[in-house]
């Protein structure tokens, strides 16, 4: 049987027309059928899932019903009681697998999980924010096939961009009118054909074409001070490159796909190469994961701090939390050096970006802002976040070790 | 006092500089608040006006402006 990667050839995308159309003329006349939605989703998830990979499937089915079974369990149990340590436990319960997967690899010389599949990451921040607003009293009406809809909504499944379970539901639960549908058609078309240009021409020329000779050209140009070469700087553009196109790319396609729905899954990117600092930056860059840490780690444990008075300045309180945000960022991609080194550089490039804001905030007559500054921020951040890029890539992994 | 003169009062302490004369500016797109401010700010609404306001329920595009805040604030009250 043929399985496909998400959005991975001109078959999928043929596939995903046909699928799509009888929806498409549903929607425009103010009707949603569950019963196809969930068919199509199941074929896509089939496709994915099945033939050669359904070790994968069999993964994802048993790792469904277990978060099902939590947060079923815990929206059930909230209703009565509110216990701090046990709502603790369920969230360790709820990112169990995920731990699991990311730490075999590093303690089984990289070996894989028997119970990973592609996008347990993302269905486990799904899980885990519905568990956390549970918690919060903002779900108050769980409903198990809501949940399963959101879980398994099927252009966004595999990475993302990362929904939150009230806006999905309040997306699936209605209809968009026909002027509003026809625009978000619109946009889904474009999205569509921009995320063609992203993944299939930039990314394969920078990916598959570009970044294969220079990183030869890197390990052959070892030696000199810390390795550090011409064509490992060319590396670094051509890999930051690869990894915005083909992950700007995708998303396009995922958001773009749920337009077509009549679902306004979030964007992923919004411009990122013209940050003029590394906070601004993360507001730009995989912006539905880095709000889910922002929500979802940051400003809970900023305010459980606060709350326990852990630390005596509100600075000391947020800088120490930009620092384990970003390293959990870091263990998140996996138990390496390079993604932890990556994840420590943001947090520490994140509380140095604070005092800055802090300093020019004070001295505000003193510190010129004109276009010139303007530039030179973006392209400091911008080569900032590049050179994190290179650490990220693993490069420096080969030329070094 | 009032709610409106609480709120305003608790941003002006937090941002340490004077909101009342841009209320219909968004305070995160200028850099004036942030996620830290947003939870000093949850916290001092607690304190000050005893009001909860779960992390959950902080939707930013609800609160990016000193009118919306108070409107949000009121409508909590």
């Amino acid at each position: 049987m043929l399985t496909f990667e998400p959005y991975g050839n001109p078959t999928y995308f043929a596939l995903l027309g046909v699928a799509l159309l009888p929806l498409m003329i549903g929607l425009l006349y103010g009707k949603r059928s569950r019963l196809y939605e969930t068919l199509i989703s199941i074929f896509f998830l089939v496709l994915t899932f099945g033939g050669a990979k359904w070790t994968q499937g069999v993964a994802l089915i048993i790792y469904i019903l277990y978060e099902v079974g939590l947060t079923w369990g815990y929206a059930v149990y909230r209703k009565k009681h509110n216990s701090g340590p046990f709502f603790y436990l369920l969230v360790l319960l709820a990112i169990a697998p995920l731990t699991i997967v990311k730490v075999t690899p590093a303690v089984e010389n990289g070996q894989a999980s028997l119970i990973g599949f592609l996008g347990i990451s993302y269905l486990t921040f799904r899980a885990v924010q519905t568990i956390m607003e549970i918690r919060d009293g903002a779900i108050k009406n769980y409903n198990v096939m809501t949940f399963l809809q959101f879980m398994l909504f099927f252009p966004t499944i595999s990475s993302g961009p990362i929904d939150r379970y009230r806006r999905f539901e309040a997306d699936y639960r209605s209809v968009p009118d026909r002027e509003k549908y026809l625009g978000m058609l619109q946009k889904g078309v474009r999205y569509l054909f921009v995320g063609f240009m992203y993944k299939f021409i930039l990314a394969y020329y920078f990916g598959t074409i570009l970044m294969p000779k220079l990183q030869l050209m890197a390990i052959h140009s070892r030696g000199g001070f810390l390795d550090i070469s011409w064509p490992l700087v060319g590396y670094m553009y051509a890999y930051s490159a690869d990894l915005f196109f083909d992950f700007a790319g995708y998303s396009l396609f995922a958001v773009g796909t749920s337009y077509i729905m009549g679902i306004g899954t979030p964007m992923n990117f919004k411009q990122p190469w013209r940050s003029p600092n590394i906070k601004d930056f993360w507001n730009r860059w995989h912006i539905t994961l880095s709000f889910w840490f922002r929500d979802f780690i940051y400003m809970r444990l900023v305010f459980w701090f606060m709350k326990h008075k852990v630390f005596k300045k509100p600075t000391t309180t947020a800088n120490v939390t930009y620092i384990i945000n970003m390293l959990i960022m870091g263990f998140w991609h996996g138990v390496t050096w390079f993604y932890i080194t990556y994840g420590l550089f943001h947090g520490v490039a994140l509380v140095i970006n604070d005092m800055w804001l802090r300093y020019k905030k004070k001295h505000r007559e003193s510190v010129p802002h004109n276009w010139f500054t303007q530039i030179f921020a973006i392209f400091l951040t911008g080569n900032l976040v590049c050179f994190s890029f290179l650490i990220f890539s693993g490069i420096l992994d080969k030329v070094w070790f | 006092m009032d709610i409106k003169g609480t709120v305003l009062n608790i941003l002006n302490d937090l941002t340490g500089s004077d909101v009342s004369g841009a209320m219909d500016d968004n305070l995160f797109d200028s850099g004036i608040m942030d996620s830290m401010a947003s939870v000093q700010l949850l916290l001092s609404l607690q304190s000050e006006l005893g009001i909860n306001v779960p992390v959950s329920e902080f939707e930013r595009s609800e609160w990016d402006t000193p009118n919306k805040i108070i409107a949000k604030v009121e409508s909590l009250a």
